[in-house]
């Protein structure tokens, strides 16, 4: 049975910025200008708002503690219900869910989502996870764990555990490369092969360049509204099905098993509220900040066994013509990735419920499935995950 | 690129040791290794904090560790831009289970990178990187 406030709410208007590069732009300016289109997409003004969620308190996100208060005042906006919620990049989709409960409590009405950082560009401190050694930082940061070497952990765990290869990593790199030439925007469209990937220098074993996503200047937002509002408005509705959100980390000694994600958990609260099934889910967008962040995601969700993820993405399922397609836009991997990339998620799931991919457009999408991954998985991370629909 | 006077003085991060900490990191001092375990429910944790992250409960041990334990997990990290760990590549980041139960993050030295293997068995090594500050680091064990 789903959830009552399953398919009452929908989003109606969706933008992601075309930008890749923005050098000596705040990324508040990439802020304004996807609200703007994502508002413009959807028919509405400013005025229209009355509900506003962004997270933007990383460096290259450009606020610091109060952040969803200062791009407020930056793009205008005066909110009655706001959410701050920074939990790395799934926040975007962790606000959706959010805004479902505020938009059916009556909190707000129209609710503007946004994201923005220009990771590449930005000239002020870095991109790393707990920078600062107080509190739990001061377990961690002195033994160096970059992002790129926490990732790396739970790959090198994994391949241990059920003997996935370089390779099974790198077909996820390749198909991700391979949906990106449909996408005029993408930051790399060049095709590459498996062996192209296994060549790049390894930056922290066994990840090597092309498991990584790229870093670029970019942004989008969405809009959400009630499902009955939603339908006097001009653009295809994508309703909200189903959403979930969890937590994991690797220290505690109740522990989170290391080769799975907190995805297990929000996917499985997705599906429930949505009264739906793996098999039921037509494309994925699937977070890729690593090739490992999309192997673990495809088994947390059940779109395959504990383990299979390798052998799943080697043979061929993530491609558009497979079980499974996913990261149609061409990912993180090779299309946007600022700082985060949950926003982009939502987006592309709404364009492809709409029919407006062209060339990279799933035949028959009716169900689409965003699960975003924030955070380290190698130490601590976030999940959240959203079920759309056109229907 | 590290310049000589980087390259002389200690430049990783150190920790901002407080109050509730302080007692593991004069242990490391002192070249001893201790976790935490609740006296109510039993639960042993890492990292040190002052309630039981199980129950709750105020009331702990700290449990000495024999110094033992194994690689969970581990990374040969070719690039890092950051100060100090830029003119110390390659280095190994890696999760070591304690024989007494718990994880933590740390570095295995005292071996050629290549040569590190998931349930490797590591002991303890101390490393007193300032006057002020021990870390915590593990080599292969003998």
């Amino acid at each position: 049975m789903p959830a009552n406030w399953s398919g009452q709410v929908a989003i109606v208007g969706a933008y992601e910025s075309g930008r890749r590069r923005a050098p000596g732009l705040h990324p508040f300016a990439i802020q304004a200008e996807c609200a703007r289109g994502a508002l413009s997409d959807a028919g509405l003004e400013l005025a229209d708002v009355d509900g506003f969620a962004t997270a933007a308190s990383f460096p290259a996100e450009g606020a610091r503690e109060m952040a969803v208060a200062e791009v407020a005042e930056y793009l205008g906006l005066h909110p009655r219900w706001v959410d701050g919620t920074d939990v790395g990049g799934a926040a975007p989709i962790s606000h959706a869910g959010h805004a479902v409960a505020a938009i059916q409590a009556g909190l707000a009405e129209v609710v503007l989502v946004t994201y923005a950082a220009c990771g590449y560009s930005w000239p002020h401190g870095t991109a790393d996870y707990l920078t600062y050694a107080h509190g739990p930082g001061q377990w961690e940061l002195p033994y160096g764990p970059s992002t790129v070497a926490t990732y790396a952990l739970a790959a090198r765990r994994h391949m241990h555990d059920y003997g996935t290869t370089a390779e099974d990593l790198a077909a996820i790199a390749v198909q991700c490369r391979a949906n990106a030439a449909a996408n005029p925007d993408a930051r790399y469209t060049a095709p590459i092969s498996v062996d192209d990937v296994l060549a790049s220098p390894v930056i922290a074993a066994p990840l090597h360049r092309l498991d990584c996503c790229v870093v670029t200047d970019s942004g989008g937002a969405f809009v959400l509204t009630s499902a009955r509002r939603a339908k006097s408005m001009s653009s295809r509705p994508a309703y909200l099905l189903g959403f979930g959100e969890a937590l994991g980390q690797v220290s505690m000694s109740q522990m989170w098993p290391f080769t799975a994600t907190a995805a297990a958990a929000s996917g499985a609260r997705a599906f429930q509220t949505a009264g739906m099934r793996p098999a039921e889910i037509d494309c994925a967008q699937l977070y890729d900040s690593f090739t490992i962040t999309v192997l673990l995601a495809l088994e947390d969700l059940g779109f395959c066994g504990k383990g299979e993820g390798g052998k799943f993405a080697s043979a061929g399922e993530l491609a558009p013509g497979g079980q499974l397609p996913i990261n149609t836009d061409g990912g993180g991997l090779s299309s946007n990735h600022p700082g985060m990339r949950g926003i982009f998620l939502v987006i592309e799931a709404v364009k492809q419920l709409r029919g407006e991919c062209g060339p990279r457009q799933v035949k028959d999408c009716a169900v689409a499935l965003c699960n975003g991954t924030g955070g380290e998985l190698g130490t601590r991370h976030s999940a959240a995950t959203l079920i759309l629909s056109n229907r | 690129m590290p310049d000589e006077k980087e390259k002389r003085r200690y430049a990783k991060p150190l920790p901002h040791i407080d109050e509730e900490t302080r007692p593991w990191w004069e242990a490391a001092q002192r070249h001893e290794l201790y976790i935490q375990q609740c006296r109510d429910c039993g639960d042993r944790r890492f990292h040190p904090r002052t309630l039981c992250t199980n129950c709750m409960s105020s009331r702990t041990e700290w449990v000495k560790c024999g110094g033992r334990g194994k690689v969970y997990t581990f990374t040969v990290t070719n690039q890092n831009g950051s100060a100090g760990f830029r003119d110390a590549l390659p280095y190994v980041l890696a999760w070591v289970e304690l024989d007494e139960g718990v994880k933590l993050l740390t570095n295995i030295v005292e071996c050629p990178p290549a040569q590190v293997k998931i349930d490797m068995p590591v002991e303890v090594v101390f490393d007193d990187v300032t006057p002020d500050v021990t870390l915590v680091k593990f080599r292969p064990a003998h």
